[in-house]
């Protein structure tokens, strides 16, 4: 029973991760259908541009959002230097795209940083909270709710606001988009920016449990992606439920089975999604009329 | 309101537009007839600016708006309901109309839009459904209210009656000649030509990029090369 409860609470700890990473896909996915497979490299920004900010000398909480700022901007340099040139290629050239850049910019955190491992500290200290024999590092609490608070943004905007709706009608249809008066290029902008700020916290949040390194985008985008996927891509509901679950089968497995096999969840969902529910949990079957 | 003046525009290095002339005036319903791949729709985006065009100019009330960006051209009171609708299929009827106002936030949006619903009551019953599960008639009634909510000067309507059975054309065609009662000027382009004709004040015939032949409605109507070659009669 200690262990299950264990288990439990460590995997909602990774599943929040996973959530932020699938609600960062969210946004560009509704912005643009494309799935951008550099969200994770946002995440690993987040965290190393905030690791040696804070050892340069910055408060952590500036190194904090200076690291999202940042990042937000390579978000949008990422839109206007690679995906708006390529502006009406088919949506699979665009997805190829970002995992060039995701590569381009793993490379040039290498170069600019370095191959280590790194932390900082924790935002409320160490001590682990107990809760029915289990325990829970303080650090998970900022990351679960870090993940419901962008979750509760994101619903709010894109079901609540003219420009969460103007997001929403550029992915569907730009030209009739551009008609209505809307900028599309800067809700593009917005987008990305959106976007990367969201992986940037889900990093600055994350590190002192997990460390960062240059190369931890590959694989929080894959487990990411399959979150969004059980979810129902661009859907913030599916992409919150999505993660958690995907964080507690992982925990799970990897409680009951073994740790080994904990990664290999990730793949099995997106198999069985694309199999048995191709829309996800909470997506939208796409029926339209002609 | 609305004067082209030699206007050309080409996709890659073909040119589809070879120097168009023409003329909206206040208050006028005008259309635009010929037959498919005339080149209508194309002149249409370029006067929304969603077409780069290659030479020539747009005026419209007074200002140049041949250089101004393809968003900003709906707050100079210039609206298109484009060619097969082209309305927002994921979202709710209610929501495209909503989006059709997107410049707007003052109280006068929620008026517009039950005027919307009085004029087309079929979208105020289904308000709440995803848009692209309406039918063809209904998804075309809900691309001009969209266009409406913008607040347009200069309405273009680019083939309101394609793919649309008869009665629901003539519908269409009946709300069309109303909106001069709410002082839109509208451009019409449309291949039923006849039944364009009758509900305009003016009309030019487009053939391969061209502008062939001008003139009163009712002149063209009675001409025998426009009733052999567009009317069928």
């Amino acid at each position: 029973m200690d262990a299950l409860l264990q288990f439990l609470l460590s995997g909602v700890t990774v599943g929040a991760v996973y959530a932020l990473v699938a609600l960062g896909f969210t946004i560009i996915y509704n912005a643009s259908d494309v799935v951008n497979f550099a969200q994770g490299e946002f995440v690993m920004l987040g965290g190393m541009i905030t690791v040696f900010t804070y050892q340069a000398g910055l408060p952590l909480p500036l190194a904090a959002v200076l690291a999202i700022a940042i990042t937000s901007l390579v978000g949008v340099a990422l839109n206007k230097l690679a995906l708006e040139p390529a502006r009406g290629a088919p949506v699979v050239s665009l997805i190829i795209i970002t995992i060039g850049a995701s590569i381009f910019i793993r490379g040039a955190a290498q170069l600019i940083f370095d191959k280590q491992l790194h932390r900082f500290p924790s935002f409320s200290g160490d001590q682990p909270i107990h809760i029915l024999g289990a325990t829970l590092v303080p650090q998970s609490l900022w990351v679960i709710g870090g993940a419901v608070l962008v979750f509760i943004g994101l619903w709010l905007f894109f079901t609540k606001t003219l420009t969460g709706k103007a997001v929403l009608a550029t992915a569907n249809n730009r030209l009739a988009a551009q008609l209505v008066g809307i900028n599309t290029g800067w809700i593009m902008t917005l987008s990305f920016a959106l976007s990367a700020a969201i992986g940037a916290l889900a990093g600055v949040l994350v590190t002192p449990i997990t460390l960062v390194g240059y190369d931890v985008g590959v694989g929080l985008a894959l487990k990411g992606f399959a979150a969004a996927m059980l979810g129902g891509m661009g859907n913030p509901k599916g992409a919150l439920v999505g993660g958690i679950a995907l964080g507690l089968l992982e925990a799970l497995t990897a409680g009951y089975l073994s740790s080994q096999y904990k990664d290999a969840v990730a793949f099995i969902v997106i198999l069985a999604v694309l199999f048995v529910m191709p829309q996800g949990l909470f997506g939208k079957s796409t029926t339209e009329r002609v | 309101m609305l004067t082209v003046e030699g206007l050309r525009s080409a996709y890659g290095p073909i040119e589809v537009l070879h120097g168009v002339d023409l003329e909206v005036r206040s208050g006028e319903i005008v259309t635009v007839v010929g037959a498919n791949g005339a080149g209508k729709t194309t002149l249409l985006h370029c006067l929304s600016g969603t077409q780069p065009i290659s030479a020539g100019r747009i005026q419209f009330r007074g200002d140049e708006l041949t250089t101004v960006p393809a968003y900003r051209r709906l707050r100079r009171g210039l609206a298109q309901s484009p060619e097969g609708r082209q309305i927002f299929t994921n979202l709710s009827v209610e929501e495209n109309l909503r989006l059709g106002a997107f410049l707007y936030t003052d109280e006068r949006v929620e008026r517009d839009m039950q005027d919307a619903f009085a004029m087309f009551p079929i979208l105020r019953e289904k308000r709440n459904l995803v848009a692209g599960g309406l039918s063809g008639g209904q998804q075309q009634m809900l691309a001009i209210a969209r266009a409406l909510m913008g607040r347009p000067h200069c309405l273009l309507l680019d083939e309101p009656s394609m793919g649309l059975a008869p009665l629901i054309v003539a519908q269409i065609f009946e709300v069309v000649e109303s909106l001069r009662a709410r002082d839109v000027t509208i451009l019409l382009v449309e291949q039923n030509a006849y039944g364009a004709l009758k509900i305009a004040d003016r009309g030019y015939v487009m053939e391969t990029g061209r502008i062939s032949m001008t003139g009163p409605a009712a002149e063209l109507i009675a001409d025998p090369r426009i009733r052999e070659a567009y009317l069928g009669i």
